[in-house]
Formats: structure tokens, C-alpha cells, sequence
């Protein structure tokens, strides 16, 4: 039987890995991610779990202890945020290249420096590139959901690539929601007893070796399946989705509308904020302005067509970064949203706000003045910073 | 030890044909060592000459299981091989005993791998890890490293009009180790095989982590002719530049040669110590003589006080 509690994102994505029993997690502690190793360290303490627990010495380690395991064949996870990823940058490519299906809870946290524990997705949004998926949270119910569900997307022969679920941190990570957590049986039938491993350096009988140096004969051949395999799992995240949704009844798609169908301003947001956004379009729409939001559940792989296709009839759109590229062109979902609208023969004029670095508040006001500010977009800069003081 | 007629039955880890240089130390090093373990192995290579030289796609030179994940990081790694094995055999999934290998070079080891190496070693994983040891950045063209020792000529730290090369003394990593307080560590050469293969067999025969560090002489990185590896290993052994010895629970063991030669016999034979033997460096033949000295006379009061 599911039952109604109340959670933490992390007590929720800990409770999602007891669920899983990974056979080996390896992590290393950090803010605000610590939690959810530190409850998993004591289901294992507990006997709750099967789970060989490697408290590595650094994150870099706990990212090639997962590698290590994930290379044997066996279903591995970890968790970590912030200085935390960017330690472990160096060896999630190679998580990808290798096709291995480990799964992570990252905790969105500001990426020094100056040091800064709070949320924003400037560490997330830096691994963009490294062929890893990633499943963005509005809440603690979507991320011990997706948590669950990434299990079976990473696993998956047509996509055999590493997953993290993302929560922001503190907002989500530390703050208590009502969630339905699921049957722990159910949760195993869902997601499988054992991973069908695609790799098995364990194979005695058939020995293989992984990592080899790949020069300019082969290399590119190696990397271009990734995109493929990312650009295949679009279908397979909607399938597992589509699966859950039959068995537990909440449905996920890459993204998610809200009151999109005939909106004429609309924000682009990903995470907590959406949460807050949608009060705010309630009451514009109880004003009689047509507001709107598209929801980026799927960061990785990038819904393209599926934003595109969301957001033509609008007429003027915001897109919300809580990171920012530096490069003076606008943060990661804005830069990549305007591409994607490049070839649309419709689509809305487009604005981007960066806002909430370093785990700043982004509170109603501050989403009217976005909304206020789409009644006149021609005027606005293509970049502006909300929130920040003068 | 299993005798030479029973070590010669046991698959070898590495096809001929792999890419090493002619007289390449290494992977002598790599058979010394694995042909000791009677049970299955799965290796894991830190990057470096040997992970490069053997695993050109679409080939690779191993017959065992072989994970190369990156450069700083064979410890972790293999601790996760480790975790993954403990977990099947928890299971019931795995039976069969399996020794766990990790290589890495000098620089995998001393400097840029140690944080991982120690926690691995700390974590009491059951590995084994060997540090095949040219005594710099061979694979990246002979940059100084952590182990290289004093006076040696490097690319990062060359002997030049006013520097004589590397101006300070090698970490003493098996030290380091053996302050880990694991059962068992070692140092060894490949110019004396049934040693180095016993220490490996008895590695094998304990479970936990184990480290041993092969000195192994690099004729690119050193200078010499590519059929004199194995004597200028004998050559550290003899002048006690890299004593042969054994730690196992905290007791040393150590073999002493039969005449303790001057360093001079050692460092003659290789172009990266030529410059020390220009007038007016005199000195630090010297210094280097007096250092091995008191590091050797440390090491046998270590074994004295047990």
C-alpha cells in the first residue's frame, strides 16, 4: 500500500534509493545533498538495504567508485551538490561514454565562488554537456517520482546513459511536503529486481576490457552514439512515464504546460520556482491577462520541438535562469530556447531574466514585475538580472 | 611459492604485440606480479604508458578483465569493481574468488592518484595496488613527479647551466603506505622475479588492501640501452637506492644485499644523472650517497625495533 507522508526532498529521494536497494552507492558528504546519504548510510546500518556503501573520500572518488561498480555490471547510485559536481566534472563524460546507467540525486546549489551553500543550477547547468540526463524537480513528490523512474530510463538498452534527478537545494532538499510514497514491492516490479547489465567487466569467462585509448580513427565513431542514444530517450522517458502514470497515477512529460493551450505572455522556468510561478499566473488569469508557463522537466536531453511546439502561439515569453552562462548572451535555457526557435516560422518574442543566484528569493512580486515587463518586450534588454541590487 | 614449472602454466595477462617500448620495464611488471595469483584477476590501469600502450582501440594487449577509467583515480575505481564483486558475492551471484589488480605509474601513484590510492587503502578494500615506478611522467615525456628522485634530469626540471636538475628528495610513497596501517606493503624490483612474485603470492594470500611499489627502470625516461633494464634495476637493489624489503602487519622484512655498492655504481649507467658527473658536482653525488644512506640505516632500524 502507497501511503501520504510528509518529506523532505531529501528524506524523499533517501526513501526512493531505500526503495531502489542499489547494490552499491558511493558518495561523499556535501550541503545540502549530505542528508540523503546520510539516512541511505543508515537504512544500510539498519539492514534495510542490500546496498555496499562506499563512503569515499571525495566526490571525485565517489564518481569513479560509481564507475568502477557501474563497469561490473551491478545498479549504482550517488548524491551530491555544488563544489561537489564540479569535483566529479572530470569523470561524468566518461560515465556516458561508457554507457553506464548510474543514477544520481543532485542537489541544486551555487557553485563557488564566493562560497555560497544556497540554491541556484549553475552546478547542474556546468554538466549540461557531459552526456548525462537530467531530470529537473518542482517538488519532493516529482523528485522520489523521477528518482524511481530514472532507474528504468538509464537501464534501458536504448539509452544506457547516466541520469541525475535534480532538487533545489534547501528549497526543496530541506523543506517538508506532503508526499505519497509508493509500495516498496511496487517499486520493485517498476523498476526491475536487477539491472540487465550491459557491461560486465565482472565476466570472467569472457574477458573484456573498457576505458581503451580511442585516437582519431574511432573516437568520433564512440561519441556520436551518445547523442543518438540521448535523442532516442525522449521516447523512453514518455514510455516509463506513460507506465507510471498507468500504475500510480501521476503523469510526467519532458515538460510541463501550464494554462499554455491559449496564452499570450508566458515564462519559461525549471524547479521550485515553478511552483511559485503558477500562483502568480492564477492571478494575472483572475485579472483576465493570458499567462502561461512551460515547466522543464527534461533538461537533458532538450525538448526542442516539444518547447517550440508549446510556446507558438505566444506572443511574448520570458525564459528564467537560475545560472547564467557568462558569456554576455543569457543563461543556459535561454540561449538554448532561442535556438531552438530559430527555424519556427511562429514564435514569441523572447526575454531572459537571470535571477535567484546563490540561493536569492524569488518571490510573487518579483515574477509580476516579469510578467509586467512582457507587455512591452521590444523594450526590454535581451538579458537583465532580477533580483540583483544596484 | 608455486614453482616456475606451475607459474609457466598460468595465463599470461598480456599478448605479445602490445605497443611498450623495446625494454620497457612495465610490463614485465604486470606479469612478475600477476602470474602469482592462482585465482581469477580483474585489473584496473590508471592512465599512463601502460593503460596507453596496450589498449589502442581496437585492440587491447589483456587477456584478464581491464577497467581504465582515468588518470588520478585506479583507487576508486577499483574500489568500486570491489564493492560491486563484495555485493554478487553477498548475493550468491559470484562465488568464484577474484584478486583485484590496480596499476598506476609514478605519477598515478605518488602524486596525482594518492588521495584516491589512500582512501582506497584506507577503506580496507581487497585489492592489491601496484606502483610500477619509472620515476616520472614517462607517458607525457619524462616531466618530473613526486618520485623522481634528487639530482635526476627531467623535462620540468632539467639540468640546465645554474640547476642540476631535480633539486629535491623523492617521497618515500611504501612509507606512506605503511603508515596506513594495512597487513601488507612492499618494495620491490623486476631485475629479481621470483621475489617480486613472492611478494605478489603473498599479497594474494591476504584479503584487505595491499600495496606494493616496483621500481621499474625506463629506457626512454633514464637514458640506457634498452637490454640493461632488469640490471639497472638490480643496480638500485645492490646500492641500496631502492632497498627490497616487506611490511606485513606492521613487521619489516628486509633483503639486504650481499656488499652495499656506492651510489656511483647505479647512476653512472643512465643519461638522466649524466650532468651530475661534470666537474664541481661532486657535492651532490655526495649529498645523494649520504641520503641514501640514512634512509636505508632508517629502514634497518625499522626492521630492528619490532
Amino acid at each position: 500500500m502507497s501511503k501520504i507522508v510528509a518529506k523532505t526532498g531529501n528524506e524523499a529521494m533517501a526513501e526512493a534509493m531505500r526503495q531502489i536497494n542499489p547494490d552499491v552507492v558511493a558518495a561523499y558528504p556535501i550541503t545540502p545533498a549530505t542528508e540523503i546519504v546520510m539516512i541511505f548510510a543508515k537504512y544500510v546500518a539498519d539492514g534495510l538495504v542490500d546496498t555496499n556503501f562506499v563512503a569515499v573520500e571525495s566526490e571525485h572518488s565517489a564518481m569513479s567508485a560509481c564507475v568502477g561498480a557501474s563497469a561490473a555490471g551491478v545498479r549504482v547510485m550517488t548524491g551530491t551538490s555544488s563544489q561537489g559536481l564540479c569535483l566529479m566534472y572530470e569523470i561524468l563524460p566518461i560515465a556516458a561514454a561508457l554507457r553506464l546507467p548510474i543514477v544520481m540525486c543532485d542537489v541544486n546549489r551555487a557553485i563557488s565562488g564566493p562560497i555560497n551553500i544556497h540554491c541556484d543550477h549553475s552546478d547542474t547547468m556546468a554538466a549540461r554537456d557531459f552526456g548525462w540526463l537530467q531530470i529537473f524537480s518542482e517538488n519532493s513528490q516529482e523528485a522520489y517520482d523521477s528518482l524511481i523512474q530514472a532507474i528504468r530510463i538509464a537501464e534501458d538498452p536504448r539509452v544506457h546513459l547516466p541520469t541525475m534527478v535534480t532538487t533545489d537545494g534547501f528549497i526543496i532538499s530541506h523543506c517538508l511536503d506532503k508526499i505519497e510514497i509508493l509500495d516498496d514491492k511496487d517499486v520493485t516490479a517498476f523498476i526491475g529486481q536487477d539491472r540487465k547489465a550491459n557491461n560486465r567487466l565482472l565476466d570472467l569467462k569472457n574477458p573484456t576490457s573498457v576505458g581503451l585509448l580511442d585516437l582519431q580513427d574511432y573516437y568520433f565513431e564512440h561519441r556520436v552514439p551518445v547523442a543518438q542514444a540521448m535523442k532516442d530517450s525522449k521516447k523512453v522517458i514518455l514510455e516509463v512515464a506513460d507506465e507510471f502514470a498507468k500504475k500510480f497515477g501521476r503523469k510526467y512529460g519532458l515538460i510541463e504546460e501550464y494554462k499554455l493551450a491559449d496564452a499570450e505572455v508566458a515564462i519559461v522556468a525549471l524547479g521550485s520556482t515553478c511552483g511559485t510561478a503558477k500562483v502568480v499566473i492564477d492571478e494575472l488569469r483572475a485579472k483576465g491577462v493570458k499567462a502561461g508557463m512551460l515547466k522543464i522537466r527534461v533538461f537533458r536531453p532538450f525538448p526542442a520541438e516539444e518547447i517550440v511546439k508549446a510556446l507558438s502561439n505566444v506572443k511574448a515569453l520570458a525564459v528564467l535562469d537560475r545560472s547564467d552562462t557568462w558569456s554576455a548572451q543569457g543563461g543556459q535555457v535561454f540561449t538554448e530556447i532561442r535556438s531552438a526557435f530559430y527555424e519556427a516560422a511562429k514564435k514569441p518574442k523572447i526575454t531572459n531574466f537571470i535571477y535567484g543566484l546563490g540561493g536569492r528569493e524569488i518571490d510573487l512580486p518579483q515574477l509580476h514585475t516579469v510578467f509586467e515587463s512582457l507587455k512591452n518586450i521590444d523594450k526590454q534588454p535581451v538579458v537583465q538580472y532580477l533580483g540583483v541590487r544596484e | 611459492m608455486a614453482s616456475l614449472k606451475e607459474l609457466s602454466t598460468r595465463k599470461d595477462p598480456l599478448t605479445g604485440g602490445h605497443r611498450m617500448c623495446p625494454g620497457c620495464g612495465a610490463p614485465i611488471v604486470v606479469r612478475q606480479i600477476l602470474m602469482a595469483s592462482k585465482d581469477p584477476v580483474v585489473v584496473v590501469s590508471a592512465t599512463g604508458c601502460l593503460e596507453v600502450s596496450t589498449t589502442i582501440f581496437p585492440y587491447s594487449a589483456w587477456t584478464v578483465p581491464f577497467l581504465h577509467n582515468a588518470f588520478e583515480n585506479a583507487g576508486a575505481t577499483m574500489s568500486g569493481v570491489e564493492a560491486a564483486y563484495q555485493n554478487l558475492k553477498k548475493k550468491g551471484k559470484m562465488t568464484e574468488h577474484v584478486n583485484f589488480v590496480a596499476f598506476g605509474g609514478d605519477g598515478g601513484t605518488y602524486d596525482i592518484g594518492l588521495q584516491s590510492l589512500s582512501g582506497a587503502m584506507e577503506r580496507g578494500h581487497d585489492m592489491l595496488y601496484v606502483c610500477y615506478n619509472n620515476e616520472a611522467y614517462m607517458n607525457t615525456g619524462v616531466q618530473r613527479s613526486g618520485a623522481t628522485p634528487m639530482g635526476a634530469n627531467t623535462t620540468t626540471e632539467p639540468a640546465g647551466k645554474v640547476l642540476q636538475g631535480k633539486r629535491e628528495w623523492r617521497k618515500d610513497l611504501t612509507e606512506i603506505m605503511v603508515a596506513h596501517s594495512i597487513p601488507y606493503v612492499a618494495q620491490g624490483i623486476i631485475g629479481n622475479w621470483s621475489d617480486l612474485t613472492r611478494k605478489a603470492e603473498k599479497a594474494f594470500s591476504i584479503r584487505g588492501p595491499k600495496f606494493i611499489n616496483v621500481l621499474q627502470p625506463c629506457r626512454l625516461g633514464w637514458g640506457y640501452k634498452p637490454d640493461s633494464t632488469l640490471e639497472l634495476a638490480r643496480r638500485a637493489y645492490e646500492t641500496c637506492v631502492w632497498p627490497v624489503y616487506e611490511v606485513e602487519n606492521g613487521v619489516y622484512k628486509i633483503s639486504k644485499p650481499k656488499e652495499k655498492k656506492p651510489v656511483v655504481e647505479y647512476l653512472k649507467g643512465q643519461d638522466r644523472f649524466r650532468h651530475l658527473f661534470k666537474p664541481g658536482n661532486e657535492k651532490l653525488i655526495a649529498d645523494i650517497q649520504a641520503e641514501v644512506d640514512r634512509r636505508w640505516n632508517l629502514l634497518l632500524a625499522k626492521e630492528a625495533t619490532k
